[in-house]
């Protein structure tokens, strides 16, 4: 059984435009210790996704359904109340934005001994003491000093490893991580992935990473997951991924990477994102796709396993056979 | 912190003494001669001349204004012209008085702007909310002295639950005290709390929309803890610059409510000062006026210091 098992979840929110269908029905399993990624562009669903998973999205508006199960226990129905109890201790999150997502008014040392006193119901000193252990875990120099400090006296880079101290303050099971480098430069960024790998290693923290930046798939996940238009176009191990794209789509971001060889313009995708608020049955890819026939606007492409069979593609006209 | 504080008292002392400038010189821009009109119609021009001597009126401007400044400082403020008591002793008498009745307006505002804000900004869009803004709305329109003669009617002359008017000193009779503060207070705090409401409620939208909470959230704290602690600190910036604001508004509310209700206060000791151009009294009641407004501008000032680390740690000015 896998440590976290979502089953055909889909989430509907209620706009005044109408209702927009940001998740169509994914599934997806997590296993312990593993590091998968879930990628995609700005709106393909990723961070609903994965903020389903703990809840987080604003109640008044989101419609769930599907399944989520952290150790065979549902989440989707549990009540608030024990909702609460797993947020922050089972799954916590480390979100995108370091510079907002910290408390202005209070010092880095109450932000996380908060989580520890409310979960691991420390004492204050112990708390303390292990805030501190925390920081240094998560390589801040000189932690016994920062925290005592505000978030506003921190740098960025800084400020996310204290977020995600927070975050696994309390040895979560699975840790979601929202574009956690895309605000930070880009020498920091490989210290907060390095971070995560090491965390992993030492607790066994299965990871869900949230990114555009398929540089970032290919440095630390195990296994990546890509999305478009609130589906799984593709899912495979990460070397495997990389070897051998099936969908045109997951080329497509390839190609889009920058690289220092190739001189001039960078390979974009033609076209735009489907609406989110119709659905019709047809590839959601196929105005886009240079491969795109008749079977592709007739009918909607099923997430099928290709050559190896951990290696799923929702495409007729998967490409990179070997 | 202390660098501060200390910063921060340092200009309200240059405040006050600009303020005591504008205030001497006022008195002297006012038409017609204190010492032709102190002597009388018959008195002759030598009689006038004494008089001006010895109030120090044919000094230098500047050695008048020496003599002012210590004379205030050292706590004579005059004598009324109205019965010849020591403008001190007056002050001293009805100033605890619209003390209490602003302090008692100051926690009805607070205890319900805040409380509805707060609820409001949580229940947003809900009935909760459309009640709260609802009556923020009215509280603000309504005037002082149309709620403060409803408030009479209803609880007083129909239901009978209070009395219509009048004061008793607390250290005379608390109960009877309380019992006679209740409405004017309410009626003075209506208008603050309704502002306060509003100012608190979008306050806290803001504050509950922000990333932080969201990560107060995502720890698993109760909704209790989440805006309690995470959201309401953040919003309390805004509360304390709407509290140092309103609260000049409160001494002149005070002037209208103590009216109405006939307390004896610093209010009607304006109004009353005025009316029998009694200049000793309005002199001194516009300075405490003046250091009120200072003293509060300066707690407002260390409030947001405490309230901000930014501000706090940087020991600088806002921001």
């Amino acid at each position: 059984m896998s440590l976290l098992e979502i089953t055909d979840l889909t989430v509907d929110f209620d706009t005044e435009d109408g209702l927009v269908q940001a998740v169509r029905g994914i599934s997806l399993e997590l296993g312990e210790g593993e590091i998968l990624a879930l990628c995609g562009e700005s709106g393909c669903g990723k961070s609903v996704t994965a903020m389903s998973v703990p809840r987080l999205l604003p109640p008044d508006t989101t419609r769930l359904s599907g399944s989520v199960k952290l150790d065979g226990r549902e989440l989707t129905t549990l009540p608030e109340s024990r909702m609460r109890q797993i947020r922050g201790k089972d799954v916590s999150v480390v979100f995108q934005e370091p510079m907002t997502s910290l408390n202005p008014s209070f010092t880095v040392g109450y932000q996380i001994t908060e989580v520890l006193r409310r979960h691991e119901g420390l004492s204050r000193r112990a708390a303390r003491d292990r805030a501190v252990e925390l920081l240094e875990l998560v390589g801040i120099p000189l932690p016994a000093r920062r925290i005592k400090e505000y978030p506003h006296q921190l740098s960025g880079g800084m400020r996310q490893r204290v977020m995600i101290a927070i975050a696994v303050a309390c040895s979560p099971r699975v840790l979601i991580a929202d574009e956690p480098t895309t605000a930070l430069d880009v020498t920091i960024q490989a210290g907060v992935l390095d971070v995560f790998r090491d965390l992993r290693d030492r607790l066994g923290t299965a990871v869900i990473l949230i990114t555009h930046d398929l540089g970032v798939v290919a440095d630390i996940a195990d296994r990546a997951v890509v999305m478009y238009a609130g589906r799984a176009v593709e899912q495979a191990p990460v070397t495997e991924l990389f070897a051998r794209p099936r969908h045109p789509y997951t080329l497509g971001l390839m190609n889009a990477l920058p690289s220092a060889a190739v001189n001039g313009r960078l390979a974009e995708i033609p076209g735009m994102v489907p609406s989110p608020l119709t659905d019709p049955d047809e590839c959601a890819f196929q105005a886009r796709c240079t491969r795109a026939q008749d079977d592709c606007r007739r009918k909607r492409p099923q997430l099928e396993p290709q050559q190896p069979d951990d290696h799923l593609a929702a495409c007729f006209h998967p490409g990179g056979q070997s | 912190m202390v660098w501060f504080i200390l910063r921060r008292a340092g200009s309200a002392v240059i405040v006050l003494f600009l303020a005591s400038i504008l205030i001497f010189l006022g008195i002297r821009a006012l038409p017609g001669d204190p010492a032709v009109v102190m002597a009388g119609e018959e008195a002759s021009p030598a009689m006038v001349e004494a008089i001006r001597h010895e109030f120090g009126l044919d000094k230098p401007l500047l050695a008048q204004y020496v003599d002012y400044v210590g004379q205030t400082l050292s706590g004579n403020l005059g004598r009324s012209t109205q019965d010849q008591l020591p403008v001190a002793d007056i002050l001293a008498e009805r100033l605890p008085v619209t003390l209490e009745l602003s302090a008692l307006a100051l926690l009805v505002a607070i205890v319900v702007g805040l409380g509805a804000g707060i609820v409001a900004a949580m229940k947003r869009g809900r009935l909760p909310d459309y009640v709260a803004t609802g009556f923020g709305l009215a509280g603000l329109s309504v005037p002082h002295f149309w709620l403060g003669l409803l408030g009479i009617l209803l609880f007083a002359v129909t239901l009978r639950w209070l009395p219509a008017s009048g004061y008793v000193p607390f250290t005379q009779d608390p109960g009877q005290n309380l019992q006679r503060m209740i409405l004017p207070a309410l009626v003075l705090g209506t208008g603050f709390a309704a502002i306060l409401m509003r100012q608190t409620r979008s306050a806290m939208l803001g504050a509950l929309s922000a990333d932080y909470v969201r990560t107060a959230r995502s720890k698993g704290l109760s909704e209790a803890k989440v805006v309690g602690a995470h959201a309401l600190r953040n919003s309390l910036t805004t509360v304390v610059t709407v509290l140092g604001l309103q609260l000049g508004a409160l001494i002149s509310g005070a002037v209208v409510t103590e009216q109405i209700f006939v307390i004896p206060g610093f209010g009607k000791l304006t109004v009353d000062a005025v009316l029998t151009r009694n200049y000793p009294v309005i002199q001194a009641v516009v300075l405490i006026t003046v250091i009120g407004y200072v003293l509060v501008n300066l707690l407002v000032d260390i409030a947001y210091a405490f309230l901000n680390p930014r501000i706090r740690l940087s020991g600088g000015g806002h921001g």
